[in-house]
């Protein structure tokens, strides 16, 4: 049994224990410690991430037992595709939030790195579970994680967006362990793949009850995907977030986004008889109108932080909405979009920590005044990342758009689709253009700002790995077209993944 | 005795979520504690209630709980402890950087 894949959640975890270790250490010698730890960690779950995605990519599903307790009874970490194209952009992203924390963010409070490692540990840790009570823990160490991470330099607005968002997720935790307990209580596992066997067998009588316990499930993926009722912890919890942890977060509604996936494709999916495409009714109304929602924050929005956190909360309802449609199309241009709209994020959230920077005591505040010191190339950034967020031509938000609305052509609610997407694509673009106008063009003197700037080392060197990336996604578009089909396709087929996890352990009594 | 535990798991979480649902921190995080207490007496009744079995599975009877249960009861106590201690030095740090204990930024009544 390869080792593979229980690397990517080991490393992390070996990391932050390392860096917790060097706490007898002098101060100077435990930052060093402690920065070089967590930068190694990265680089080499970059290079583990590559090794999973090529494991995979020829269309198997690994499974690895834990402990060698054969599955049902033990605990399985399961990777096909999707899984392990997620643990890749989680390896790509960090590399990104690392080079922004060594500028000296990680020193404005105690522990970043370790806490970073752990919030690495627990991303990884959902994405390749197989297991829906161990999908729970890791869901829990990396919202601990994020809870100490969005502490993170202190401050009054801090810690009252980090209580809003602790209770939130403590309630959507109990939620969790709610319909957890129901469904080991009426299919007697916890297995996911021994879940989508057993969900088709269900009885009429208990029917009823494995919808309830599914619909809880969505609940709580959507608190953390920030889908519509439940999306306003998001916004302020992203926008007062340090730099670093922002970009790091980027990709943390993509988790909820992942396990609705995984739920709707694997238990609820094809092979769930009645019970088949329990989410559909939910997913695509509340999908668009957290699209609506998000957009229309984004607009209304007084400070740019805060309209790049709106702008998240929409992509992940542009996002949902794919994932909705559940065909093949629909799906894959879904993945298609999530790496692109989680750079996307990333991008923004560092040009609106850089550029609040240069324009003194007026911030990030939506308001014309100082002229933006470092403004020409700041300013031609901010455009190309508007671009890319709004999804025009020739950027990769355009494909992911594009294949969008063709997929959404053959659904029955296309006009929705297609009403709901276009208006919102219009109205981010406004939105977008009116704060970019504002910040860069009506600035006038340069009198308020303060004297030594930093320069433009790590944010700019993140920034344009980022970039790189999404024009990487343009560039090698038909690259990445085939595999988010063939991923589309896998999670069509749970049948393969429920083979891949049960069958080399079925003789066991 | 299904019933008396029904409406026991029942009560504790109308009272949480009464506290929850308050204007200040410490009835929230007293409304968490409930909340999660019943959450744990739900997941243990999971395993079905049936007194005088045997606590796993022996050779001498047929007849044994349910382990697996009392297992997800433990880890979910442990991560609610440590949850219910964060959330407390949360409500704290907030209540000495503001100067009230509210929920929100605005004090309550």
């Amino acid at each position: 049994m390869s080792h593979l894949l229980i690397t990517p959640l080991l490393v992390p975890l070996l990391a932050a224990i390392g860096i917790f270790w060097m706490r007898s250490q002098p101060q100077g010698a435990r930052r060093h410690i402690a920065r070089a730890l967590s930068t190694l960690s990265v680089l080499y779950l970059n290079l583990v991430a590559l090794l999973l995605i090529s494991a995979v990519s020829g269309g198997q599903t690994l499974s690895y037992a834990l402990g060698d307790w054969p599955a049902p009874f033990g605990i399985v970490l399961v990777a096909d595709r999707l899984s392990a194209s997620l643990v890749w952009l989680t390896a790509l992203l960090s590399l990104a939030a690392i080079a922004v924390a060594l500028r000296g963010y990680d020193a404005r409070g105690r522990h970043f790195h370790a806490l970073f490692q752990l919030q690495l540990f627990g991303l990884n840790g959902a994405f390749l579970t197989g297991d829906l009570f161990n999908l729970f823990v890791f869901f829990e160490v990396l919202l601990l994680a994020s809870y100490g991470l969005l502490l993170h330099g202190g401050g009054a607005a801090r810690t009252r967006a980090g209580l809003h968002f602790v209770v939130l997720n403590l309630l959507g935790s109990s939620l969790f362990l709610i319909a957890a307990g129901l469904f080991y209580g009426l299919l007697g596992t916890l297995n996911m793949a021994d879940m989508a066997r057993l969900v088709g067998t269900v009885g009429a009588a208990e029917r009823g009850w494995v919808a309830a316990a599914g619909l809880l499930l969505l609940t709580v993926f959507a608190l953390k995907g920030a889908l519509l009722p439940l999306h306003p912890w998001l916004p302020n919890a992203y926008a007062s977030a340090s730099l670093p942890v922002a970009v790091l977060f980027a990709v943390m509604t993509k988790v909820g986004a992942y396990a609705i996936l995984r739920v709707e494709t694997l238990i609820f999916g094809p092979l769930a008889g009645p019970l088949a495409g329990l989410y559909q009714p939910w997913l695509l109304p509340l999908a668009l109108l957290t699209l609506v929602a998000g957009i229309l924050g984004a607009l209304s929005s007084t400070r740019l932080a805060l309209q790049v956190a709106y702008l998240v909360v929409g992509s992940a309802g542009t996002l949902l909405t794919a994932f909705a449609l559940d065909s093949a199309t629909g799906l894959s241009a879904g993945l298609y979009y999530l790496p692109h709209a989680t750079f996307a994020a990333a991008i923004l959230f560092l040009l609106v920590e850089s550029v609040a920077l240069r324009r003194g005591a007026l911030g990030d505040r939506l308001a014309p005044g100082v002229r933006v010191a470092d403004g020409p190339i700041l300013g031609a950034l901010f455009f190309v990342a508007a671009v890319l967020m709004a999804g025009l031509p020739p950027l990769s938000g355009f494909i992911g758009k594009w294949l969008l609305l063709r997929a959404a052509l053959d659904h029955a609610q296309a006009a929705w689709v297609l009403a709901v997407v276009l208006s919102t694509s219009l109205l981010a673009m406004v939105a977008l253009a009116r704060s970019g106008s504002l910040v860069f063009y009506r600035g006038e003197g340069g009198d308020a700002l303060p004297k030594s700037l930093p320069a433009l080392g790590g944010e700019l060197l993140a920034l344009l790995w980022l970039l790189g990336l999404a024009l990487l996604l343009l560039v090698a578009a038909p690259a990445f077209l085939d595999f988010t089909d063939a991923t589309a396709l896998q999670l069509l087929d749970p049948q393969h993944y429920i083979d891949a996890v049960l069958t080399p352990h079925v003789e066991v009594p | 005795m299904e019933l008396l535990y029904a409406f026991s798991v029942g009560l504790l979480t109308a009272c949480g979520v009464y506290l929850t649902l308050r204007g200040r921190t410490f009835p929230v995080v007293l409304g968490l504690t409930l909340i999660s207490y019943a959450v744990n007496l739900f997941l243990f009744a999971m395993g079905g209630l049936l007194p005088g079995r045997a606590p796993i599975l022996s050779e001498v009877g047929t007849e044994y709980a349910d382990p697996l249960p009392q297992a997800l009861v433990l880890t979910a106590i442990v991560i609610g402890f440590a949850m219910t201690a964060f959330v407390t030095m949360l409500a704290l740090k907030a209540r000495a950087e503001d100067g009230h204990d509210g929920v929100d930024k605005e004090a309550p009544r």
